[in-house]
């Protein structure tokens, strides 16, 4: 089976999406839509791997891409309980008002 | 054929993505995010990863996104800032940022010629042997110590998550025996 998609096509899709992310956690302030955007960032590298793995017709990409599955899901568990916590004692998940360690 | 499918999953991955940014209700920018990791894992489904993309909707679509939801409707902050319009000038500052880096990126996608050892992971030993087959005897042989690792950091995070839920509780109880 000859793969029509040249991987060039791929690694851009990549390299959008990463930048949609990382476009969406500088405007946002709300810090779960910036976790969503991390989310979506550790993503668009997993698709990179997942392509160079594919045309090099190696699977050390895939078992990256596992890795990376693993540390997202502790990264968001532990984000978000975080927030909860961070919640409970500003009442508010808005990165603007959590500034106490501002002078 | 492929070329198409590809390019379909490409937009509907990218729309998600821009929805999960631009919503302005949290539920559905969370909701984007679903759509935006199914379409990743058609794609991984079509580059020969049949296991990552079943555990892309495993563990994305069905844990991370559902988490979301729950902290999301835990903390009532469906509308956590008041957003009257996108276009501001420190967003158009930090949109042209992102540009910025797409081009950077971009520009080392198509100047730079991809090559490496090709190993043996080929269609044929993939029609042959099965994909989950040798991407575990890669993981259980070569890999096995970052996999052993993966499970000592899966076993931080659960402590962790656990010590920081519990903290308020504690000190909630502390404070009701001064009082």
């Amino acid at each position: 089976m000859i793969n029509q998609v040249p991987v060039s096509y791929y690694l851009l899709l990549g390299a959008i999406l990463f930048s949609i992310g990382a476009g969406g956690v500088l405007i946002r302030r709300n810090a779960i839509v910036i976790l969503m955007c991390v989310e979506m960032m550790m993503n668009a590298v997993n698709l990179t791997f997942i392509a160079f793995s594919r045309y090099l017709d190696s699977a050390t990409g895939q078992i990256f891409v596992f890795m990376v599955m693993a540390v997202a899901a502790v990264e968001v568990a532990i984000g978000l309980a975080l927030l909860v916590e961070l919640n409970r004692h500003k009442q508010t998940v808005n990165i603007d008002e959590i500034n106490s360690l501002k002078g | 054929m492929e070329q198409t499918l590809f390019l379909l999953i490409a937009a509907i991955s990218v729309i998600a993505a821009l929805g999960v940014v631009f919503n302005r209700n949290v539920v559905h920018s969370a909701l984007s995010l679903l759509v935006n990791f199914c379409a990743l894992a058609v794609l991984y489904f079509m580059l020969n990863a049949q296991f990552l993309g079943i555990a892309q909707i495993l563990v994305y679509a069905g844990a991370i996104v559902v988490l979301f939801l729950f902290v999301v409707m835990l903390l009532g902050a469906e509308l956590g800032e008041k957003v009257t319009s996108w276009l501001t000038v420190q967003n158009g500052v930090m949109a042209v940022l992102a540009v910025i880096l797409l081009t950077v990126i971009g520009t080392a996608v198509f100047e730079s010629v991809i090559q490496g050892a090709r190993g043996d992971f080929t269609p044929e030993a993939v029609q042959q042997y099965g994909q989950v087959q040798l991407v575990a005897s890669a993981l259980f042989t070569d890999y096995v110590l970052p996999f052993q690792l993966v499970a000592v950091l899966l076993s931080v995070g659960v402590i962790g998550v656990i010590w920081l839920a519990q903290r308020h509780q504690q000190s909630s109880a502390r404070r009701e025996f001064h009082d």
